[in-house]
């Protein structure tokens, strides 16, 4: 069984903060995490894995140099093998030209039968790239997953959170999957993972290295662009009435009907 | 303060410190009031590899020593010193294999108890045997390839939840000291009980049994050292472990610091956070200052065991009494910090003053410590006057 984890490295959310003058993250001295939904991911293809009783867990990203931290993080808990899709020609990519690049990559690894990401990722919140990487490999997908049931002939069954309930499906394999944070808990590093992390060779591939067209990569394969960030204005004005529920409720009446909204009672039978 | 840690001692530390935090801290008031053995997170420690650190690499370990298991032991009992015990007590009962075991003996345990999935305990206390351990009752006559163990052991750590229990013995009452011998008993060994669990002031996730031997047939192969040798692996063996308990009053007290500090900036009385107040303030750099000299003490004699040096007994008493008291006086004062709510078992600090206690207590009174520093001081002094 080969399974590939895409992740993504994020800056730590707790800590971030907007530059109120540019209207953007500050990133300086801003812990990187793996994205908190695709440690899940990460978990549930090692433990695929040793429920199989065999396979490699890849662990894919597309980013900077410093991304490897994040791939290193990821070989200490249990996966394989270490990809990172780094190149100047990758940079400022949207959800469509990252799914593109990325399925490339994959492509290139070759013979992936289960792809596994996070509902989404905490900082762009879009949720795009695991159904956009697996419509650029031309396979199935399946969002939310929140269980793997059996894999067995080439299919998988797994269940799919709703709203309100799951619905159960068998889908044939290849897939690309993404989890919800319900699928699993995620195990702690332990230390010889982290020594085997330090140790392990990362592979990296640029652009020449893939089999893509340029013009589909980066800020220019990007249709979409962030033009700006800023958190909303707080509502300013406002009335506090104070006092009993029954004064402050006609203290906003006489104010309402000062502004012309007029109150009927509803008339009853 | 910097320690100078290597790099892989630091990632040591930081994995514990994690489990403590996300792991241990959580379930620590519960598993306190049910008085719970925590063999999930015994799980998670060995899941992690910290039951590898001080286990040599022949035998699955990582090939730490004294301070290694004392940095995970720091960090455990900063979050609580109970779920702590599960790991510091199976490294007293893992400590004499590591040291006597023989070559058969060291690969039949030590590898399954560096991952975690057994745990031990050391068993010498009697109910007539405290500080005077030379009281012991506990027998092991020879008969042919065997010894058979009688009497009771009292107030055993992880007793019941160990897998491996290494006990002190006389196998000649006549001979003293030097009819002396340690075995290593297996738990469900026919004619080895478990007698009752006691109910304890603090450590209370930790379960405290009596071991009771009748006419228990041990072969001679589970004999560790040589027969004669019982008290002095017992020695021997706290010589390593006293650091380990240093290193748990440590981190209580760290624990109980990081509470009362956190708290002093949130309660407000007369109008300001009570940490404006100087009388507050000094209890706060005292109990910062004490708990770095402990640290220092308990690091540098861990250190100075690791390196081989012969006479250890002194550095680890030392670091062992001034440890312990700092913790006592240390949650002492975070209860005073937290005032009334202090008191409350609803607030964590309570406990930890509970937990403190023991430390000052176990392998060894803080009295005994003190004899034998005394003792080894004026040993040396004879022997520098000697020349
Ligand atoms: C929770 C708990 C866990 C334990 N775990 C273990 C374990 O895993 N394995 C194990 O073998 N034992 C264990 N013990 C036993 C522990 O090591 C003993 O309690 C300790 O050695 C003291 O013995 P004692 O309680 O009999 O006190 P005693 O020896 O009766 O001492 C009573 C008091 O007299 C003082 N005193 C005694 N002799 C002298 C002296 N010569 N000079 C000055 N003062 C003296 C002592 O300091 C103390 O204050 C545990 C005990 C407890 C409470």
């Amino acid at each position: 069984m080969n399974i590939v984890v895409c992740i993504k490295q994020v800056p730590d959310t707790t800590d971030v903060k907007i530059n109120p003058e540019t209207n953007t993250l500050i990133r300086e001295g801003v812990a990187s995490i793996i994205n908190p939904f695709d440690v899940y991911a990460l978990e549930e293809g090692v433990r695929i894995k040793e429920r199989q009783g065999g396979g490699t867990v890849t662990v894919m990203s597309m980013g900077p140099p410093q991304a490897d931290v994040s791939l290193r993080e990821a070989i200490s808990v249990g996966a394989d093998e270490a990809i990172l899709l780094s190149d100047r020609a990758f940079a400022g990519a949207d959800t469509l030209a990252t799914a593109y690049t990325l399925a490339a990559g994959i492509k290139k690894l070759g013979d992936a039968d289960i792809i596994l990401m996070g509902r989404q990722a905490i900082d762009g919140d879009t949720g795009q790239v695991g159904p956009e990487v697996a419509e650029n490999m031309g396979i199935p997908h399946i969002t939310d997953v929140r269980k793997i049931e059996e894999i067995k002939d080439g299919y998988i069954t797994l269940e799919r959170m709703l709203e309100e309930g799951y619905v159960r499906l068998k889908v044939k394999l290849p897939i690309v999957m993404t989890v919800v944070k319900e699928i699993n808990e995620p195990r702690l590093p332990s230390l010889r993972g982290k020594m085997n992390a330090k140790k392990k060779e990362i592979t990296v591939w640029g652009a020449p290295d893939l089999d893509i067209n340029t013009q589909r990569l980066g800020l220019t394969g990007s249709p979409t662009q962030v033009v700006k960030i800023f958190t909303p204005p707080k509502p300013e004005g406002g009335k506090i009435f104070e006092g009993g529920a029954s004064e402050a409720v006609n203290e906003l009446i006489k104010e309402l009907q000062g502004a012309g909204i007029r109150f009927g009672r509803k008339k009853e039978g | 303060m910097n320690y100078f840690l290597t790099e892989e001692q630091r990632e040591i530390q930081a994995l514990a410190a994690k489990i403590a935090d996300e792991k241990i801290r959580p379930i620590a008031h519960e598993y306190d009031e049910k008085e719970q053995f925590p063999s999930e997170i015994v799980k998670v420690l060995g899941d992690a590899d910290l039951y590898r650190v001080f286990i040599p690499e022949a035998y699955g370990g990582l090939g730490g020593g004294v301070l290694e298991m004392s940095l995970v032991v720091e960090q455990l009992s900063r979050a609580c010193g109970g779920i702590a015990l599960a790991y510091a007590a199976s490294g007293l009962g893992i400590i004499p294999i590591i040291l006597f075991g023989n070559e058969e003996q060291k690969q039949k345990y030590l590898p399954k108890l560096a991952a975690g999935e057994i745990i031990a305990a050391f068993a010498l206390t009697e109910p007539d045997a405290g500080s005077d351990a030379g009281a012991i009752k506990t027998t092991a006559i020879k008969n042919g390839d065997n010894y058979v163990l009688n009497g009771t052991k009292q107030w055993i750590s992880n007793g019941g939840d160990a897998a491996i229990y290494t006990v002190i013995t006389l196998t000649d009452p006549t001979r003293g000291a030097r009819g002396s011998a340690a075995f290593l008993v297996d738990k469900g060994h026919p004619g080895f009980e478990f007698g009752k669990k006691e109910e304890k002031m603090g450590i209370k996730a930790n379960s405290t049994r009596e071991l009771i031997f009748q006419d228990c047939k041990v072969p001679k192969e589970n004999m560790l050292g040589k027969d004669g040798m019982g008290f002095m692996v017992a020695m021997k063996t706290f010589d390593q472990s006293r650091p380990g308990v240093a290193a748990q009053a440590v981190g209580i007290a760290q624990g109980a610091f990081e509470v009362a500090l956190q708290y002093s900036q949130e309660r407000k009385q007369f109008g300001k956070p009570i940490s404006a107040f100087q009388g507050v303030q000094f209890m706060l750099a005292d109990m910062a200052t004490q708990i770095e000299a402990a640290r220092a003490l308990t690091y540098q004699s861990a250190r100075t065991i690791d390196a081989g040096e012969k006479n250890v007994a002194k550095d680890a008493s030392m670091a062992k009494v001034f440890a312990s008291d700092t913790a006592m006086r240390v949650t002492t004062d975070a209860v005073q910090i937290l005032g009334g709510y202090g008191y409350m078992r609803e607030y964590p600090v309570e406990k930890m003053m509970r937990d403190a206690k023991i430390t000052q207590i176990y392998e060894g009174t803080n009295q005994i410590q003190r004899e034998v520093i005394a003792m080894n001081l004026i040993k040396e002094s004879v022997r520098g006057k000697k020349g």
